[in-house]
C-alpha cells in the first residue's frame, strides 16, 4: 500500500513543538472518507512515516486535518514542511469513537494534551448536531501556553460545557489549576444514560477511569484511545500488538469493557 | 487418492519434471555444516545420507547409517524466507518532479517448489497464510509468492529431540493441502519413496515418473515408518498438553517464571528469526545522496529490540522479562485470539538456536509449577 | 434570604451528613463574600477558618524568590478550602486569593475543634469527610508532578 500524495494548504502552529497541517490531494491523491477516531500513516520524503489521529471534521470532502507533536526525526521532518510542501498519506485505519450510538446520552469527552486532537472530529459532528448541555468536555493541558485549538475551545465553550484545567500557569490564567481528575470528580452524570470518550496520556486515561468507576459509569459505556509504535497498519508489522489486539486494526478506540484485562496489565 | 512408488534412484526424475515445468526448485542442502534450504538443480544436491543432532542450544550434522534424503529434522531455515522475504524494497519515490511521486515496488514473483515440506512446515506457512493473505490488507509480495507456489511434502520419519509437533497437533503425518505428498521408505535394500498428488499440478508431474502401484506392504511401512516418529516424541522429554495454552498464559502474565527466563534470556531474537511463523517486521526509509531519490525497504523485524515498542517516551516493553513474556505469550496465547490458531507449530527451531537454551516446553512447564500453591 | 443550614446542606461536602449535624455546625458559620484579588488566607497567618466555596473562583498560591506568586491549584464551587485550622500552630500554609467573586461559608475553626472534641461522632464524620478530601487532592498533586502532557526527554532517533 503506497502513500498518496497531499500537499500542505496550510500550516498553523498550535505551540512550539506543536503543529497542525492542513492537506489537499495532489496528483493521483484522493480523500477518503473517514470516521471520527481514525488514523492516517503520514510519510515524510525519505525519512519515514508516523502514525497521526485525523483531527479535523470527518463531512469535509476536500483534505485531512493533524495536529503533530514533534518529538523524532519523521515529526521533525513534517514540521519543516511549509505550505506547498508535499508529503504521502496512507489510510485512513483503524478503529473510530462509537458516534452513532450518541444520541439520547450525557457524553462526557476527556481529553489530555495532544489527546484533543482524536477528539476534535466528534467535537466537529457534536456541534454540527448543536451541542447542547448534554456535552461536556474536559481538558487537561500541562500549561495556557501548551493548550491545543485556543481559540476553538472558546467557541465550543458556548454551545457545550467546557473545563479546561492546566497542570501549572503564568499569571494572567483565570481558570483552573489542577489534574483533569478534579472537574471530572466534581461533575455529576446520569451513571445509566452517559457515554465518555478518553484521549490522552495512558496514565491520565488510568485515572480519570478510576474516577468514572467509581462514580458509577458501567465499563461498556467508557472508550479509550492508545497509542503504539507502528510501521505498517495494516496488521502485517506486528508492532502495534497489545495483548490479542492489533492498535492498528482493532484499535486505536477501543471500548473499556472490552480491553479492561490487558489495560492495567503492565509493559504489555 | 492412488498412492505410487518411485524408486529413490528416480527422485532426480521428480526434480527435473518439476523444474520443467517452470518452477525453480527449493529444498534441503548442506551448507555451513547445517542442512539448509537453497536451489536444488538435482538430487546431487540434497543431503543424502546426513542427519542432524539437536538439543537445547545445540545443532550438528552427522552422517546418516543409510542413504535417507530427508533424513534429517527442522534445520535453522525455515521457507518464510521465501515467502515473506527477509528484505525486500517496498515503494520507491521520487520528488524532482512535481508532484512528488511514490510508486510501488511491484515485483514478478517467482515460480517456486518447496521439496521437503513437514507437517509442522505446511502449519506454518498456513500461519502465515493468515496474518498476509487472509487478512483485510494483503502483503502482495508474499501472496503473490505463495499464490505460485507448488509444494512438495515429506512425512517425518524420524524426530529430533527438540521436536513437540505431536504436542501441538501439527504432525508429523502430513494433513494440510500440497501438491505432492511423499514418504521415503528404506527397507533394507530396498529404498523408495510413496508419493500422491494433492493437485491437478502434482497429478501432471507424477505422469511424468517411473511410478509403480504402492501396495498394502508399502503403505504399512509408511505407516510404520510416520508412527516411529510419533513414538519418538511421545516418549521425549518435550510432550505436554497444550489444550489449555492460552488460558494458562492469560492468566499468568505476572508469574516469577518470567523472571527467571529473563534472567538467562540475551534478548538476541535468535528464536523470532528461526521461528517459522514470526512474521514482525519494520521498515527502513533511504535517500540517495542527491536527495531526490528515497526508498522504502521492509526487513524482518523482532519483538525482542527495544526499538520495537518504542513510543513517545520510551519503550513500552523496557526489558527482557515483557519482551520475552510478548513473545512466548503471543506464539501460543494471543495468537488464538488474533487468528484462531496457535502460533507455535512445534518444530523446535528456536529451541535448538537459542544461544543460552532456553527451551519454550519447558518454560510452559515452569509456569505451570509456578502456578501450584 | 437561604439560611446558613441550607447552604451547608447544598454544599457537597456535607452530602448526606445528619440533619443535626448540620444545626449544629451551622452555629460555627457565616457566610461571606470576596471580590477578585482579596486574600482570603496568607501564609503563616493565624489559621481561624474553613472555607466552603459557593461559587467563584480561589487560587492557591505561594511566593517564589525569583518567580513571583505562583498559583499551584485553583479551588471552585464545590470545593472546600483550608485545615490548618485543624492542627497546631493554626497557620496558614499557603496563600488564598480569589480569582474572582467568591461565595462562600466561612466556618470558625475554634468553634469546630470545640465541637469535635464534645462531640467525637460528628468529630469522626468530619474527618472522614476531610480525609478524603486529601487524599484526592494528594493524587491530583500526583498527577501534575508527573507532567504527563509534558515534551518527554528522549533520545535521538526514534520517530
Amino acid at each position: 500500500m503506497v502513500p498518496e500524495v497531499f500537499r500542505v494548504e496550510r500550516r498553523a502552529e498550535e505551540f512550539p513543538g506543536t503543529f497542525t497541517l492542513h492537506l489537499s490531494p495532489i496528483g493521483m491523491g484522493r480523500v477518503a472518507g473517514f470516521q471520527p477516531g481514525q488514523f492516517s500513516m503520514l510519510y515524510a520524503f525519505g525519512t519515514g512515516e508516523v502514525p497521526i489521529s485525523i483531527s479535523g471534521p470527518s463531512d469535509q470532502g476536500s483534505g485531512y486535518v493533524y495536529t503533530i507533536r514533534t518529538h523524532g526525526m519523521v515529526t521533525r521532518a513534517l514540521e519543516n514542511l511549509r505550505e506547498g510542501g508535499q508529503l504521502g498519506v496512507r489510510g485512513p485505519f483503524g478503529s473510530d469513537w462509537p458516534i452513532s450510538s450518541l444520541a439520547g446520552r450525557e457524553i462526557l469527552l476527556v481529553a489530555g494534551g495532544l489527546g484533543l486532537a482524536p477528539l476534535r472530529p466528534v467535537i466537529y459532528t457534536l456541534l454540527s448536531r448543536g451541542g447542547g448541555s448534554a456535552v461536556r468536555l474536559f481538558y487537561g493541558a500541562r500549561s495556557p501556553r501548551e493548550m491545543l485549538y485556543r481559540d476553538e475551545l472558546v467557541e465550543w465553550s458556548r454551545s457545550m460545557d467546557v473545563q479546561v484545567s492546566v497542570d501549572q500557569a503564568e499569571r494572567g490564567w483565570t481558570g483552573r489549576i489542577g489534574a483533569v481528575t478534579d472537574p471530572l470528580a466534581a461533575t455529576s452524570f446520569d451513571a445509566g444514560k452517559s457515554i465518555a470518550f478518553l484521549c490522552g496520556p495512558e496514565v491520565m486515561m488510568r485515572f480519570c477511569i478510576r474516577v468514572l468507576l467509581e462514580k458509577g459509569m458501567p465499563p461498556s459505556a467508557i472508550y479509550l484511545s492508545m497509542e503504539r509504535n507502528m510501521k505498517c497498519a495494516t496488521g502485517h508489522c506486528g508492532h502495534c500488538q497489545w495483548g490479542p489486539s492489533f492498535i492498528c486494526k482493532d484499535g486505536p478506540v477501543f471500548r473499556y469493557e472490552d480491553i479492561r484485562q490487558w489495560f492495567h496489565i503492565r509493559a504489555l | 487418492m492412488q498412492t505410487f512408488i518411485l524408486q529413490a534412484e528416480y527422485l532426480d526424475r521428480l526434480i527435473q519434471a518439476i523444474r520443467a515445468d517452470g518452477y525453480q526448485v527449493l529444498g534441503p542442502t548442506l551448507a555451513e555444516r547445517a542442512i539448509v534450504y537453497d536451489e536444488i538443480r538435482s538430487a546431487d544436491d540434497l543431503p543424502r545420507g546426513w542427519t542432524d543432532e539437536q538439543e537445547k542450544g545445540y545443532y550438528r550434522v552427522k552422517r546418516r547409517e543409510d542413504d535417507a534424503y530427508f533424513g534429517y529434522a527442522a534445520g535453522p531455515h525455515s521457507w518464510k524466507k521465501f515467502l515473506q522475504l527477509p528484505r525486500r524494497p517496498v515503494w520507491r519515490a521520487q520528488k524532482s518532479i512535481h508532484p512528488m511521486q511514490i510508486t510501488a515496488v511491484v515485483e514478478e514473483a517467482p515460480a517456486m517448489a518447496f521439496l521437503g515440506v513437514r507437517s509442522c512446515e505446511l502449519h506454518a506457512i498456513a500461519t502465515q497464510d493468515r496474518v498476509f493473505v487472509d487478512g483485510r490488507y494483503q502483503n502482495d509480495s508474499y501472496a503473490e509468492r505463495r499464490g505460485k507456489l507448488f509444494i512438495v511434502a515429506v512425512n517425518c520419519t524420524s524426530a529430533a529431540a527438540t521436536c513437540f509437533c505431536t504436542s501441538m497437533n501439527t504432525g508429523p503425518k502430513v494433513t494440510l493441502p500440497n501438491d505432492l505428498e511423499m514418504t521415503e521408505v528404506i527397507d533394507g535394500e530396498n529404498h523408495y519413496f510413496l508419493l500422491c498428488s494433492g493437485s491437478g499440478k502434482g497429478e501432471r508431474i507424477l505422469r511424468q515418473l517411473p511410478l509403480k502401484r504402492a501396495g498394502k506392504r508399502h503403505r504399512e511401512a509408511e505407516r510404520d515408518s510416520i508412527q516411529q516418529a510419533v513414538k519418538q516424541m511421545l516418549e521425549g522429554p518435550r510432550s505436554f498438553d497444550s489444550s489449555d495454552l492460552k488460558e494458562l498464559l492469560y492468566r499468568n502474565y505476572e508469574s516469577p517464571a518470567w523472571d527467571q527466563v529473563a534472567d538467562r534470556c540475551l534478548s538476541c531474537a535468535n528464536c523470532t528469526m528461526a521461528c517459522p511463523t514470526c512474521f514482525c517486521s519494520t521498515v527502513e526509509d533511504t535517500t540517495d545522496l542527491s536527495g531526490e531519490h528515497a526508498q522504502r525497504w521492509e526487513r524482518w523485524d523482532s519483538c525482542f529490540t527495544a526499538d520495537f515498542s518504542y513510543i513517545t517516551g520510551g519503550p513500552v516493553r523496557p526489558d527482557t522479562r515483557s519482551r520475552y513474556r510478548q513473545w512466548m505469550t503471543h506464539k501460543l496465547a494471543t495468537w488464538y485470539d488474533q487468528f484462531g490458531t496457535s502460533g507455535c507449530v512445534g518444530c523446535g527451531r528456536c529451541i535448538a538456536w537459542c544461544p543460552v537454551g532456553i527451551d519454550i516446553t519447558e518454560e510452559v512447564q515452569r509456569i505451570r509449577e509456578a502456578e501450584k500453591p | 434570604m437561604k439560611k446558613i443550614v441550607d447552604l451547608l446542606r447544598e454544599h457537597p461536602f456535607f452530602d448526606g451528613i445528619e440533619e443535626e449535624y448540620l444545626e449544629f455546625i451551622g452555629g460555627c458559620g457565616e457566610i461571606v463574600g470576596y471580590s477578585a484579588g482579596d486574600a482570603l488566607a496568607e501564609e503563616h497567618a493565624p489559621a481561624e477558618h474553613f472555607f466552603l466555596i459557593r461559587q467563584g473562583r480561589v487560587a492557591i498560591e505561594t511566593y517564589v524568590p525569583g518567580h513571583g506568586k505562583v498559583c499551584l491549584q485553583t479551588l471552585q464551587h464545590g470545593d472546600i478550602f483550608g485545615w490548618s485550622w485543624l492542627f497546631p500552630p493554626h497557620q496558614w500554609t499557603f496563600d488564598a486569593r480569589a480569582v474572582d467573586r467568591v461565595r462562600a461559608i466561612r466556618l470558625g475553626g475554634k468553634c469546630l475543634r470545640e465541637k469535635c472534641s464534645r462531640d467525637t461522632e460528628l468529630g469522626y464524620e468530619l474527618m472522614r469527610r476531610f480525609a478524603r478530601i486529601m487524599t484526592e487532592r494528594l493524587q491530583a498533586t500526583r498527577m501534575q508532578l508527573l507532567d504527563i502532557y509534558g515534551h518527554p526527554s528522549r533520545p535521538a532517533g526514534g520517530q
